[in-house]
């Protein structure tokens, strides 16, 4: 069917009232997205874009049966927001904020953690599964199609990018899946990894990484030990210099660990193609997927 | 945002962590009189780098007036790249051996590590690699922290095959660091630091430990968390600021995520890891980037502009690949930003807009009315601009 969210997802908005949860709560509602409750507090009882708004997030799951939520608080509450929402019940939040402090983000991690909540993100652009007309985040819903490429990634744009390609050569998606750029953050590579493997809709897995960390590595162990799906890696940041920090906080290299060699050994010795370029990451799942049509029984 | 020694010094020393006693000298007359009070000194470069001692930014002085040469040497020199705004003159410590004890941000762990070593001193680099078995490792629970028994376990693996200074058996070592380790990490913990390091933490010949030397490094995206700090930093006019290459001091000051790279093609794009990817793009067609750019997400047609503007103060650049793919951030947006800004800016060389996403559509209207053509992909793109770029540059750069 798809991974982590499907037309089953009821997904409460936090920080829906604010411009950016404005905006993108109407592209998820008209992506067919069943929002029903937000939250912002101090403006419980209001509705907005036709969607009920609490000041808690308990009462929208108790009034709602909201089981998923997304963060657009900005950095300063997102922790918060992210452990009232795994406080109120919901068993997956998806962070979109940028920014968040990473000693706030290993408390929330740690906080879902022991109430076995799953955290996708921070810092990402979160998931959608096109068959199901799930939409929680930002990824633009007319460049998705329904498919069997299970898509995980570390970078929104990069993961757009990948989407666009792979469905202009009419390879959909079951669920595309942005873990975000930061340091810390909720779900690994190796956890969605693990997700699609068991998963009926997905028949291949595109894994877009890019340089620092050793998250990338740790996925390259795991589909060593005999993953059941084909894997196409791509590693981004390749003529990234040493010690910088690009944007992402994530995506930095420091000493030997997180470079581009030492993920694309990696994932080559798992038996993972790893692709040079989007044009080549298209080419591999054209090869390993000749008639791509939506996956049976999807 | 790094802070220098005696900063985060006066930060460990109000948390109840020993330090040297010592004073800040910003010219060779200001050293000369904090040795006249504080006797033999250490006169230390303050700059926000490792590998002070090596170049020759630290030296020891035992009269005042060696004191005074020592900082007139040390603040004409620049160290590592950085030029040498002050000098900390300290008292100097009767040392019977150095420790190690840093805290950083462990990411494969997804928290804070501890880690501590009896082989502190400046070779702490050449142990991590040659010898990682001796440093000592401790994840705390986040919301905990380090506990004791944690922390003697921590010292009595770290003391394991180790002499221990100053004559101390290994639990004693092990209770003098419990209240020690327990301070460093509230630190670290209450400034968000991502690095928070004691290297050497000195054993001095009576079992004293005191922190001969600190680094604090503050998450940047904690820094609106704590505004005194950042003033601090910047009122020194050194932090993170000293040594800086010119063009990204200024896009710092700008608001701009910008990183010189010192080829020739200059590159905009939304999103850290599609302008990772770009980078890796315009290199694979021939190309050498510029400058890494990333406009971030939900950027407006002002944050364009200023892009545009920044990448153009780069005199080797020869061309200008801009690539946006539209999700938070939408098409016509853009579109207006990169025309107004090759006004504004006064753009000659060539630029190259590729550009899909949210409202692509309008977005590519208004770039053709303007006269800029948008490209489907960012291999055509890359292609276009390379050889646009070496046609403009007459073959140079």
């Amino acid at each position: 069917m798809s991974i982590l969210v499907s037309r089953d997802t009821r997904l409460l908005v936090q920080g829906m009232t604010g411009a950016e949860g404005t905006f993108h709560t109407e592209q998820m509602l008209a992506y067919g997205t069943r929002v029903v409750a937000g939250v912002s507090p101090g403006k419980g009882g209001q509705q907005h874009l036709g969607v009920p708004v609490f000041d808690t997030c308990s009462a929208a799951v108790r009034e709602t049966g909201a089981d998923t939520a997304c963060v657009f608080v900005p950095p300063a509450g997102a922790a918060d927001a992210i452990m009232e929402a795994a406080d109120a019940g919901v068993s997956l939040v998806v962070a979109i904020t940028e920014g968040i402090p990473v000693a706030d983000t290993i408390r929330a991690r740690a906080f879902l953690e022991r109430r076995g909540v799953r955290l996708v993100g921070p810092n990402c652009p979160g998931l959608i599964s096109p068959e199901g007309r799930a939409k929680v985040g930002i990824i633009p819903g007319h460049i998705s199609q329904p498919g069997p490429v299970g898509i995980v990634s570390r970078s929104g744009t990069l993961t757009y990018e990948i989407m666009q390609a792979l469905g202009r050569a009419g390879h959909g998606q079951s669920t595309a899946c942005g873990i975000g750029g930061d340091p810390v953050p909720g779900l690994s590579f190796a956890d969605v990894l693990t997700l699609f493997a068991a998963d009926d809709a997905t028949r291949l897995v595109v894994l877009a990484g890019e340089i620092g960390g050793s998250d990338e590595e740790h996925a390259a162990a795991l589909i060593g030990r005999g993953y059941p799906k084909p894997v196409v890696a791509f590693i981004s940041g390749r003529s990234a210099p040493a010690g910088k920090r690009m944007g992402h906080a994530g995506a930095i290299i420091s000493g030997t660990t997180g470079t581009p060699q030492s993920k694309v050994a990696a994932l080559n010795a798992a038996g993972a193609f790893v692709a040079e370029t989007v044009e080549e990451i298209v080419a591999a799942v054209q090869e390993r997927l000749p008639a791509s049509a939506p996956a049976a029984g999807g | 945002m790094k802070l220098l020694e005696y900063q985060a010094k006066a930060e460990l020393s109000r948390a109840g962590i020993p330090v040297p006693e010592g004073r800040l000298a910003r010219t060779a007359d200001e050293a000369r009189q904090a040795a006249a009070h504080l006797g033999p000194v250490a006169v230390k470069a303050q700059v926000p780098i490792g590998g002070r001692g090596k170049a020759g930014g630290i030296r020891l002085a035992s009269t005042p007036e060696e004191a005074e040469a020592a900082a007139r040497a040390i603040l004409a020199m620049e160290v590592r790249g950085f030029p040498v705004p002050a000098v900390w003159c300290e008292a100097r410590l009767d040392i019977a051996g150095e420790l190690y004890c840093g805290i950083t941000v462990d990411r494969d762990r997804r928290g804070l590590a501890v880690m501590l070593s009896l082989a502190g001193g400046v070779e702490i680099e050449e142990v991590a690699a040659r010898t990682p078995e001796r440093i000592a490792r401790l994840w705390p629970d986040p919301f905990a922290g380090p506990l004791p028994f944690e922390i003697r376990r921590l010292a009595l693996d770290a003391c394991r095959e180790e002499t221990v200074p100053a004559g101390l058996r290994p639990i004693q070592l092990a209770q003098r660091l419990v209240p020690l380790i327990q301070r460093l990490h509230a630190v670290a913990t209450e400034l968000d630091a991502t690095l928070c390091e004691v290297n050497p933490l000195v054993v001095t010949a009576d079992g004293t430990l005191v922190a001969g030397d600190a680094k604090l490094e503050v998450d940047p995206s904690a820094e609106f968390r704590h505004p005194e700090l950042v003033q601090l930093v910047a009122a020194d006019g050194t932090g993170s600021v000293g040594g800086e290459d010119p063009l990204e001091a200024t896009a710092r000051e700008r608001g701009l995520t910008y990183v010189h790279l010192g080829g020739t093609i200059g590159v905009i794009g939304n999103g850290a890891g599609l302008v990772m990817n770009t980078l890796d793009v315009v290199k694979q067609h021939g190309g050498e980037p510029a400058n890494f750019l990333d406009i971030g997400g939900g950027a407006r047609a002002e944050v364009v502009t200023r892009a545009l503007e920044m990448v153009a103060l780069d005199p080797a650049v020869r061309g200008i690949f801009v690539n946006i793919f539209g999700g938070i951030t939408r098409g016509d947006e853009v579109a207006r930003g990169v025309i107004a800004a090759r006004k504004a800016a006064g753009i000659r060389v060539p630029l190259v807009v590729r550009m899909t996403g949210t409202r692509e559509a309008e977005g590519r209207a208004l770039l053709e009315a303007a006269g800029i053509v948008p490209t489907e992909t960012a291999a055509e793109a890359a292609r276009t601009i390379v050889a646009l770029a070496q046609g403009g540059a007459g073959g140079g750069g």
